[in-house]
């Protein structure tokens, strides 16, 4: 694993903490203020349902990409078992709905239900499957979903291969993506968000040490299994609660289509394409990647051909652009701003290796390589203590 | 009721044969490569497909076509590692390498319903349809002939590997490939070959399956590589003995609780496995994985 290629993949999105850097902050806060007013306006501006319709869907993937990143991005672990939560979400509402008789907007009072379902089912699961690495688990992730996909055919309080449906929401049909996509944007938001703070966190620290080496993350006294369990959970919460809301939205699930393994899939190439670990990316890949899909599939009636074009896709991004648009962009403007300095001092490098971990982001924004060497040198203290 | 358990355990162990030769493919892709290969279950499906053609158009006889479809399949896995796997390195290699294989699935599912069409088929022949009446069971000659040819090919497979200079560069790859490189080994022409070698058998593989599995469409890979996939962890990732085992079980198995509970006999294959590795993390044969530096 070496230094240099992991520091320039996380300097992706993290504000820089220390004084000094007002101007580059001020862009920062400046552009999420933005996106983030753009968003909220979104539907005011595009009156259109079938325009508004991209936007709940980007937003309900935004969110999941995030919760999905906050997990396997940062800790390395690649899961291909999220559908489950999104189904057991869509499912426990579903179910809680048709069973207690909620009608009308109480049942908007049910998703944290799907949030505790989602949750609840990850704390098993990933007990069983976090106790195996790499290949392994994402094996393991597979076969699990395939288990709940079964059941979700076979037990009769889902339904069957029929599934179930949503409550009617009588709304006028002009306005009625609006709701949705407000409540999706605050998942989003709230999904961002928490991904930025763990990333800033002593947790995050610690998920991403586990990524970088985990035998050695659990010599410096990282609790290696409470921590991938905390963020599996936390992840699956976030997951079973979009998928509670996305249920609502399409008004019906069938154990196809809420245990879906494209749904895996494409939550893993949105984080790809943005960038795995960084915050910002799987934002950004969901919003590229999820209209552009619907878009292509209205474009290209014949679904086949929008499948080989999605493949290709795949491979273009995996093959050219393979650290996501992120890092690979931040590193351009990092060697622009660079230009002709020093960017790595070699000596701090090395004084920072042994802890395994990246703690130099942001170092070369910082203007000159001595400073970036002194601030790199303090931070390697902490993360001494932080572990 | 003893004779449905006895017809369904030998049923289990002859198609557990042929899903041998399927996993070995991908169990020894993995062992030398590093990755797993999604692509594998379309890759079976594809084959059937080719057998399927040269059946129905050229009136070829499905073993006889297997001398085309082998060589071809061989061909094309040659030319996706060199264009596509190759390519990758890096820390994110793992799931990158898993995302190409699952485009190159998503690409070949697509060009098949294209060609295809979403139609269920079926291989046909004398020997799908006649039965052998043989210690009192009625076995289709397909499932003897199907399982003779799978352990031959395996058997075949074990001789490349370890009676021939080719089969040590591959073991040796398997075991530390920086060593193996070091003493002069061309890790990447073992790594494109072995690739090859691991999609040739998937045309056999699809011959069988698509004659025995009771109809496929472009549809059934999904199915096929998320078994295959319980197959070799089960067995111990890279271990060729360990898929054979771990074939035969599941099938049986598979089969057994089909008599009872026909619904829940999908589910046997991903609960045995997750049973299984709760006790065994590395599976029947696998090695403690290699801590990486």
């Amino acid at each position: 694993m070496s230094e240099s290629s992991t520091g320039t993949q996380d300097r992706g999105a993290r504000a820089v903490p220390s004084g000094g850097l007002t101007g580059a902050r001020g862009l920062r806060i400046a552009g999420v203020v933005a996106v983030l007013a753009a968003a909220v306006a979104f539907p005011q501006v595009f009156t259109n349902p079938a325009v508004t319709n991209y936007g709940v869907f980007a937003m309900i993937f935004v969110a999941v990409a995030s919760a999905w990143n906050t997990f396997s991005g940062f800790s390395g672990y690649i899961s291909l078992g999220h559908a489950v939560f999104f189904g057991s979400g869509a499912y426990a509402v579903g179910v809680a709905a048709r069973d207690w008789h909620v009608a009308g907007v109480g049942v908007f009072g049910l998703l944290p239900l799907a949030a505790a379902v989602g949750a609840l089912i990850a704390v098993p699961f990933g007990l069983v499957a976090l106790r195996v690495r790499r290949h392994t688990f994402i094996v393991i992730t597979i076969a699990l979903f395939f288990i709940f996909q079964l059941m979700a055919f076979n037990f009769s309080f889902t339904q069957g291969s029929s599934g179930l449906d949503a409550p009617f929401l009588s709304w006028s049909l002009q306005t009625f993506n609006n709701p949705f996509y407000y409540i999706a944007l605050a998942c989003a938001a709230g999904a961002t968000a928490l991904a930025w703070l763990i990333r800033r966190s002593r947790f995050g620290l610690q998920l991403r040490a586990i990524r970088d080496d985990e035998d050695r993350a659990r010599g410096l006294g990282v609790r290696t299994m409470r921590v991938k369990l905390a963020a599996f959970v936390l992840s699956a919460a976030i997951t079973g609660l979009v998928g509670g809301l996305w249920f609502y939205y399409i008004a019906q699930v069938e154990p196809q289509t809420g245990f879906d393994p494209l749904f895996d899939l494409f939550v893993v190439l949105m984080a790809f394409l943005g960038g795995l670990g960084t915050v910002s990316g799987p934002v950004l890949g969901a919003l590229i990647i999820e209209p552009g899909q619907l878009y292509l599939t209205t474009v290209f009636t014949n679904a086949y051909l929008s499948e080989i074009l999605l493949g290709v896709l795949f491979l273009a991004v995996v093959l050219f652009m393979p650290r996501g648009i992120i890092p690979t962009s931040t590193e351009w403007i990092t060697k622009l701003r660079t230009r002709g300095r020093s960017a790595i001092p070699p000596a701090s490098q090395r004084a920072a290796a042994p802890t395994g971990l990246r703690s130099d982001e942001g170092a070369t924004r910082e203007g000159g390589a001595l400073k970036a060497a002194r601030r790199r040198a303090g931070k390697a203290q902490r993360v001494g203590k932080v572990l | 009721m003893a004779r449905e358990i006895y017809q369904a355990i030998v049923d289990g162990i002859l198609i557990g044969g042929v899903y041998a030769l399927m996993a070995v493919g991908l169990t020894l892709i993995f062992g030398v490569l590093d990755i797993i290969n999604i692509a594998q279950g379309i890759l079976v499906v594809l084959g059937a497909y080719l057998s399927y053609g040269l059946a129905a158009r050229l009136h070829i006889d499905l073993f006889v076509g297997l001398l085309i479809t082998v060589p071809a399949m061989f061909v094309l896995g040659v030319a996706i590692q060199w264009s596509f796997i190759r390519p990758l390195r890096g820390r994110e290699r793992t799931s990158m390498t898993l995302l190409v294989s699952y485009a190159i699935a998503l690409i070949i599912e697509g060009i098949l319903y294209e060609v295809a069409g979403p139609n269920v088929r079926e291989l046909n022949a004398w020997y799908v349809t006649k039965s052998i009446h043989l210690f009192g069971f009625y076995l289709a000659y397909i499932y003897l002939l199907g399982f003779v040819m799978a352990v031959v090919l395996v058997l075949a497979l074990y001789a490349l590997l370890y009676r021939t200079g080719f089969g040590r560069s591959v073991r040796a790859t398997m075991q530390d490939e920086t060593a193996a490189r070091l003493i002069g080994i061309d890790t990447n022409r073992v790594a494109a070959l072995t690739f090859g070698i691991g999609v040739a058998v998937t045309a056999a593989g699809g011959m069988m399956f698509g004659a025995t599995n009771g109809g496929f469409n472009p549809n059934s890979g999904y199915d096929l590589i998320s078994r295959l996939l319980a197959i070799i962890i089960l067995g111990g990732l890279g271990s060729i003995g360990g898929a054979l085992a771990a074939s035969v079980f599941m099938l049986t198995l598979q089969s057994l609780v089909d008599i009872w509970q026909p619904q829940w006999a999908t589910a046997v294959f991903y609960a045995a496995l997750v049973l299984v590795l709760l006790v065994r993390p590395t599976g029947f044969f696998g090695r403690a994985p290699v801590r990486a530096q």
